[in-house]
């Protein structure tokens, strides 16, 4: 709730404008149409996690067998590990434009200081690519999740309740992602970036149920944001939905208005001196 | 349109401008000229409300430019020192983009965009991607971006550095008209030629201040005479005939290739250094410019 207090203060505070944030994402859709590469890199990244969903969810699925979770229920290890693959695509998704297109845009091509000189006030600005990220994200997860109901990994009204679930996801790693580019330095430091990308994406409850780790680790996974966002997906996809659940959609929403935020405030510290 | 008092600009503990007054009226053509680092940049930024004074007054169309940031950009026109088009867009697109920056409705946007690039004659070049226009044509579109907006003020960071001749004169020539629909225009530049030819009124800025300000006529009249010969002597250093030519005209300056000699009579100022018995190797008499009017300010040259 104090999220939810937030993010409405910031956009008050801000008068954030429909239209002028429209005219943000309106941007990104021309640069779309105009660009035949950025549809290539789009086709990639929607590839990447079904290949690890066949390989790792399917084929390693056919050794391990069932799983049998803390709860008692059993479950296919596919169906375990595809709401994970599906919270890494809608991260990856949402991380892929508000890091890397970001940065090159707020460095290099100056879109940002063009957007500021006119009435785009920074809030707007960041809404705007915040939201783009999202919907780039949501391609994903959508025709990800359609790969899971043909697959029969889950039933189409979990998949309908998850889609949502994965804009979340998209908009809370888009900002946090978006607040940490405004202090990239160069390109060494997406090395950084996707190293830790990956060690999330290994260590986040992914492919094991946390509770096989020792208690230490598993604490210092619960802290990980990537861990909140499998959770709460896959919690809803294998229907199996708890109160804790609330708990990973507010760590969510505390990442969105931080992320929003602190992304904010650079673009003006920084462009606006 | 601009009102500054004692505006100052500090970047740390440098100080990019240092306590300026400016008054700007609406119809006016204005300029800053000033050699690199004098600080026209980091005025124009805060003019453009993208950069907050550290300290002064100063009010853009009666407005405060840090609480109502938005409402003054979006009734101005900005074409910064660099380019930053949209690589990933077309030209067209370029301008239609940014009319929604400004909630400028589609059709509207599509209509004001076609116009400008006829003004700015990039019509045929409508459908390109940015990347492969020409540093003129760049500009040009910058220009037609800065006027999507039909601004009541038009502020152009250096409109034509880095531009061949003809691109510059047909620049000139567009920002003519602009100034003949009766635009206010705001420039910076470090060439005089484009100060005479753009400008009713400016300021030289050296070094964070403003050092002198009128017309460029008035400039000229003020600070220098009316003709200049500029004197060159083979392999000698100009400034050892300081001396020798000493009173003739009203002023004589050194350069590290030649001698400026400052006379209402260039003509007449001449004949008295041949008949101080002097054969310089080459002589040239100009009428005075603002170079000159500079270069008597600050002692320096404007581009070197
Ligand atoms: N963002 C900045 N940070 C630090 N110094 C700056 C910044 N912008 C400009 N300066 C310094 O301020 C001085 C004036 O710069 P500028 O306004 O760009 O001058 P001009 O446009 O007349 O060439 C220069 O010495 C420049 O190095
Ligand atoms: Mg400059």
């Amino acid at each position: 709730m104090v999220t939810t207090y937030a993010v409405t203060r910031v956009a008050r505070g801000n008068r954030l404008s429909p239209a002028r944030v429209g005219a943000v994402i309106n941007r990104n859709v021309g640069a779309l149409r105009s660009g035949p590469a950025y549809w290539l890199v789009l086709a990639s990244g929607f590839f990447e996690p079904v290949l690890y969903l066949l390989s790792i969810g399917v084929g390693v699925g056919a050794l391990v067998g069932d799983l049998t979770l803390q709860n008692g229920e059993v479950l296919p290890y596919a169906n375990f590990v595809a709401p994970a693959m599906l919270a890494v695509s809608a991260m990856s998704g949402a991380l892929a434009e508000t890091t890397f297109n970001f940065f090159f845009k707020f460095k290099y091509v100056k879109t940002y200081d063009a957007m500021l000189a006119t009435p785009l006030r920074p809030m707007e600005i960041a809404a705007g690519e915040l939201t783009w990220a999202m919907i780039r994200g949501s391609l994903y997860t959508g025709a990800f999740l359609i790969v899971m109901v043909a697959l029969g990994l889950t039933t189409p009204g979990w998949a309908l309740l998850a889609f949502p679930a994965t804009w979340l996801v998209g908009l809370a790693f888009g900002a946090v992602g978006m607040a940490v580019s405004t202090y990239i330095r160069g390109w060494q430091d997406f090395d950084l970036i996707s190293t830790g990308q990956f060690a999330l994406f290994l260590f986040s409850g992914t492919f094991s149920p946390v509770q096989d780790y020792p208690v230490p680790v598993e604490i210092l996974i619960a802290i990980t944001p990537l861990y909140h966002a499998v959770e709460l997906i896959r919690g809803i996809t294998t229907g199996m939905l708890s109160w804790s659940m609330l708990g990973n959609v507010a760590y969510l929403l505390v990442m969105l208005a931080v992320g929003l935020y602190v992304a904010s405030r650079r673009l003006t510290s920084v462009l606006c001196r | 349109m601009i009102y500054a008092r004692g505006l100052v600009k500090r970047f740390g503990d440098f100080t990019a401008v240092d306590g300026i007054d400016l008054e700007v009226a609406p119809g006016e053509a204005f300029g800053f000229l000033g050699p690199n680092g004098a600080g026209k940049s980091s005025t124009m930024r805060m003019i453009g409300c993208v950069s907050t004074p550290t300290a002064g007054e100063l009010r853009i169309l009666g407005m405060d430019p840090v609480r109502e940031g938005p409402a003054i950009r979006a009734r101005l026109g900005v074409c910064p020192q660099t380019d930053n088009l949209d690589p990933d867009l077309t030209v067209f697109e370029n301008l239609t983009t940014y009319a929604r920056y400004f909630g400028i409705p589609r059709a509207e946007g599509r209509r004001r965009a076609a116009e400008l690039l006829e003004f700015v004659q990039l019509t045929e070049k409508s459908g390109s991607t940015v990347d492969p226009l020409s540093g003129g044509m760049k500009r040009r579109l910058s220009i037609a971006r800065a006027m999507i907006n039909e601004p009541d003020l038009v502020l152009l960071d250096e409109p034509t550095t880095g531009l061949d001749p003809q691109a510059r004169h047909l620049l000139w020539e567009r920002l003519f008209r602009l100034k003949q629909r009766g635009v206010t225009l705001v420039l910076t530049t470090h060439y005089m030629d484009e100060a005479e030819q753009l400008c009713d009124r400016l300021v030289v800025m050296d070094a964070g201040k403003i050092v002198a300000d009128g017309s460029p006529r008035h400039l000229i009249e003020t600070y220098s005479t009316r003709e200049v010969v500029e004197l060159r002597f083979g392999d000698d250093a100009p400034a050892t005939y300081v001396e020798k030519l000493a009173g003739i005209g009203e002023r004589l300056d050194p350069l590290p290739d030649r001698l400026l000699l400052y006379s209402a009579d260039g003509d007449a100022a001449v004949n008295e250094v041949h008949r101080r018995g002097f054969t310089p190797s080459s002589v040239l008499v100009r009428r005075s410019t603002l170079e000159d009017v500079f270069l008597i300010l600050t002692g320096r040259t404007l581009v070197d």
